[in-house]
């Protein structure tokens, strides 16, 4: 009888625990799909767009980074790179796409995209000036 | 009158199952279904590094190269020898066999010219580049450059020079000759004068561009499930044979979905032509493969590359070279995915044929076993019995 009662606790502590756990637990990050990041330090803001729409499936095409102070003043004289993958699939991007020189008011152009599957993809932009270097991080749902 | 009520109840539920037909696409799978037919495949990709790619007098020219076995060290082989004509362009074996037996195998051939890169581990950016090397590896064709120079003047000079110009003198040339022959031949491409060998390099290239002129020309016959996808389309409801059964309708949905076999076979080839490593085992007493981490080196210092002299493309219009993954832990036994238009009729399976059947396959990506070498895409999947029989009734609907 002893026994069936401390038994009969414990599944009941069991339970109060897993039922604690699930409320204090945060929900899982949602993606965050918007176009434009502030850098993470903060030192820039980063917009990211696509040149087709939508985006295609399994071509090269280009993208074009705009990069600003975040007081909204055009980045010039940055040195971009851009990186990204699938980090549900623990896969980089197919290609190594390449970031252009400055085009005017804080443009840039990347060459050399191409998505082979749909699915949740992030892209990493990093951003390096003589003043300092950052880096903003993109979701993209395709 | 208790019969009629009887029909009267059972007409409504049987609505009400139609409606909840577990085969039913809803809007998002009809479109992803549309988006993996035929009909939506891009215009054939330009190969500018190729100028005659789509000359016709060059893809005739190409054709007979292609199934001509005199273009081998010992008469027999062709390049129809593995890519047969009434076979998908394959040969049905694990791995392919010309003068000896190779460590992969035979790729099928339909929509070849949709793929950036060619052969299982993509060593090649071009059809050309691709189409040269089996004529000088010893285990296929066994041919050396100067060797395919001379048949060329011997039985086709006229053809060639339509297309490409007069040929060079030759008659100076040894009988056999190239950079992978056996000693006596490498040994005998060394002796020859720079600029011979240049002039052969560039016959030798040619040929691969009519080869590749060829195979632009071989396209993916339509299907059931494109008929199925193209009534679709139209709005219409499949009728006829175009119509899935309910096995089929089954697969389809296992595979754009839970089975997430669409992750990699998708787009209307039904492969995102990219590399991936699924853990698909070695082939015990072949060397070490590592796939696409080892054609990284062959195909940049490939001189028949998109960048080398015998290109016709600017620079900056080799694409695929130029924002190509050149390193990473992921091109570790990494293979091409495989096209599954056709699929189901050409076992065995994967780059050297481990598979011999569809259920194998399918037991693979349900178990996703460690890889030999580097790391697995995989994670595992349950699949019931019956889902693996509708994943197989469906790719059978891709069958020409």
């Amino acid at each position: 009888m002893r026994h069936a009662i401390t038994a009969l606790g414990i599944a009941v502590a069991v339970v109060a625990i897993y039922l604690a756990v699930q409320l204090f637990t945060p929900p899982p990050a949602e993606p965050d799909l918007g176009p434009q990041k502030s850098s993470a330090a903060g030192l820039f803001t980063v917009a990211l767009a696509p040149e087709r729409e939508p985006v295609p499936m399994n071509a090269l095409h280009g993208w074009t980074v705009t990069v600003t102070t975040p007081d909204g003043a055009p980045v010039t004289d940055a040195t971009l790179a851009i990186d990204g993958g699938m980090p549900a699939h623990g896969h980089g991007l197919p290609t190594a796409p390449t970031v252009g020189g400055h085009l005017g008011e804080g443009r840039y152009r990347v060459e050399g995209m191409r998505f082979n599957m749909g699915g949740l993809w992030e892209l990493r932009v990093r951003v390096e000036t003589p003043r300092g270097g950052d880096e903003a991080v993109f979701d993209l749902m395709l | 009158m208790p019969g009629r009520r009887v029909l009267l109840g059972v007409l409504p539920a049987l609505a009400l199952l139609a409606a909840c037909d577990p085969t039913a696409l809803d809007e998002a799978e009809r479109e992803t279904v549309i988006g993996l037919s035929l009909s939506a495949l891009p215009a054939l990709p330009e190969d500018p590094s190729n100028r005659v790619a789509d000359l016709p007098a060059a893809a005739a020219f190409g054709a007979t190269l292609f199934f001509d076995t005199r273009l081998s060290a010992d008469g027999r082989v062709a390049c129809a020898t593995c890519h047969q004509i009434d076979r998908q362009f394959q040969d049905d074996r694990p791995r392919g066999e010309g003068l000896g037996l190779t460590e992969r195998r035979t790729m099928p051939l339909a929509g070849v010219a949709w793929s950036p890169f060619l052969f299982w581990d993509g060593r090649s950016d071009s059809l050309w580049a691709q189409a040269l090397q089996p004529l000088e590896d010893p285990r296929e064709h066994g041919f050396t450059r100067t060797a395919l120079a001379h048949e060329i003047a011997a039985r086709y000079g006229e053809r060639y020079a339509r297309i490409f110009g007069p040929l060079p003198a030759l008659d100076h040339l040894p009988a056999a000759a190239g950079p992978r022959g056996s000693a006596a031949e490498r040994a005998a491409w060394q002796a020859m004068a720079a600029a011979d060998r240049a002039a052969v390099d560039r016959v030798f290239a040619n040929a691969g561009k009519a080869i590749a002129a060829f195979e632009r020309t071989l396209r993916h016959p339509e299907t059931r499930f494109d008929r199925f996808a193209a009534a679709l389309a139209r709005g219409e409801t499949p009728t006829g044979d175009a119509a899935l059964d309910g096995l089929e309708r089954e697969g389809l949905k296992l595979f754009i979905g839970k089975g997430a076999c669409i992750d990699c076979h998708n787009g209307p080839r039904l492969t995102d032509e990219h590399f991936h490593n699924t853990g698909v085992p070695a082939v015990a007493g072949l060397p070490d493969d590592t796939g696409r981490a080892g054609a990284i080196g062959a195909l940049e210092t490939d001189p028949f590359n998109c960048l080398g002299p015998h290109s016709d493309a600017p620079a900056e219009a080799c694409t695929a070279l130029r924002f190509m993954v050149r390193q990473g832990a992921e091109l570790v036994r990494a293979y091409k995915t495989p096209s599954l238009r056709g699929a189901a009729s050409r076992p065995p399976y994967m780059h050297a044929g481990q598979y011999a059947t569809l259920e194998a396959v399918i037991e693979h990506y349900a178990t996703a076993p460690e890889p030999p070498a580097g790391r697995s895409e995989l994670t595992g999947i349950v699949f019931t019995e019956r889902g693996r029989k509708a994943l197989i009734a469906f790719l059978k609907t891709l069958e020409p």
